[in-house]
């Protein structure tokens, strides 16, 4: 099983391959609806694309309210 | 016969604004393509009737029918709450939930007649697919889903329950656990999960479920088209007297204020996640 920390540059690299940015440009602890500038429907397509590549399944009322990678990559590593 | 003929040539395509169809060899595409994700309105739906006129002039040539959609977030968002929203604002209480019930017996007849249409139908998925939206997907007798699909029932934050025949069918397809965890949560769920309950019948690639759905239909076309309707007739029964009651549960529901609260809180929204309460 990989660490919250493998887990969560998993999330970045995730993220900035489908938002198309560098990753550099993204950090665990920001905002990353602020950073990316995504809507409801990119929302859902990153949950998808986390889902898919982590192999589990995240009930979205989980992910509410949670707006960092940080936080995000918990959530993932809590169920793996 | 021959006046017969040329109405099903004029009926070979077919276009407007939400959607358009056209049958070659067999097999009949209709393509939703309304901004922003094929919301259902009183527009669409008017489409939608007249393509089910259509589909039951084309069935008798043709062995399957895919749906698909041309827009980049998904298959279908479901009804159109802005719409919904704006009526029950400017109208009377009574005309509001007449115009509830009207629009939903005259969805059920079109997605009654794609239920039990003499032909196999498939659903091609992908990105969102909610609401109605699944509800439509429902429908077909497979649903051919892209791994990027999505799918949801949210209608529980508006306080109300799925109206386009969701409930029923998704009951006729699945175990009665399974439709309360996704009807009850109003959570939504990826394409394998979908595959893993016995909703979707394929997974593919990102951008691949049509052409999946292509390649079904041309194997669909090799078997006897009279033994296929008389197989899908046997084994896929349509609960009607379910679908009836879930339209007066839902006219029901409707009618109490909490419904405008919620049509209002999802219109207003600016939340990520507005099919989240």
């Amino acid at each position: 099983m990989p660490t919250a920390e493998e887990t969560l540059d998993e999330i970045l690299k995730l993220a900035a391959a489908h938002f198309k940015v560098p990753t550099e440009k993204l950090h665990p602890d920001e905002d990353f609806f602020k950073t990316l500038g995504i809507n409801s429907l990119q929302t859902l397509d990153l949950l998808t694309k986390l889902e898919n590549h982590f192999r589990v399944e995240l009930p979205d009322y989980e992910l509410q309210g949670v707006s960092d990678f940080r936080t995000l990559a918990g959530k993932i590593q809590a169920r793996l | 016969m021959h006046e017969r003929k040329s109405e099903t040539t004029l009926l070979e395509h077919g276009s407007a604004n939400a959607l358009s169809w056209i049958i070659a060899d067999g097999v009949i595409e209709l393509a939703l393509h309304r901004e922003p994700c094929n919301e259902l309105g009183s527009s669409s739906l008017e489409e939608f009737e007249k393509f089910a006129t259509a589909l039951q002039l084309m069935q008798a040539e043709a062995h399957a029918l895919i749906i698909y959609s041309e827009m980049k977030a998904g298959f279908c968002a479901g009804a159109d709450l802005r719409e919904l929203y704006q009526r029950s604002r400017t109208m009377e209480k009574s005309e509001a939930s007449k115009g509830v019930r009207d629009f939903l017996e005259r969805i059920h007849r079109v997605f009654n007649l794609i239920d039990a249409a003499p032909l196999t139908t498939i659903a091609a998925v992908h990105g969102v697919t909610f609401g109605g939206g699944f509800e439509l997907a429902l429908a077909c007798d497979l649903i051919i889903a892209d791994k990027m699909a999505r799918f949801c029932f949210p209608e529980l934050r508006l306080g109300l329950i799925p109206g386009f025949g969701g409930i029923p069918r998704l009951k006729r397809d699945l175990g009665n656990a399974v439709v309360r965890d996704l009807l009850l949560t109003g959570r939504s769920f990826n394409a394998t999960k979908a595959q893993q309950i016995g909703l979707a019948s394929q997974v593919v690639s990102e951008g691949e479920a049509l052409r999946s759905a292509r390649a079904t239909a041309a194997q669909l076309g090799k078997f006897d088209h009279a033994t296929a309707a008389a197989a899908k007739k046997f084994i896929k029964p349509i609960p009607l007297e379910e679908l009836r009651r879930e339209i007066d549960l839902f006219c029901e529901l409707f009618a109490r204020p909490a419904v405008e609260v919620g049509l209002r809180k999802f219109v207003e929204s600016t939340d990520a996640q507005p099919y989240l309460p």
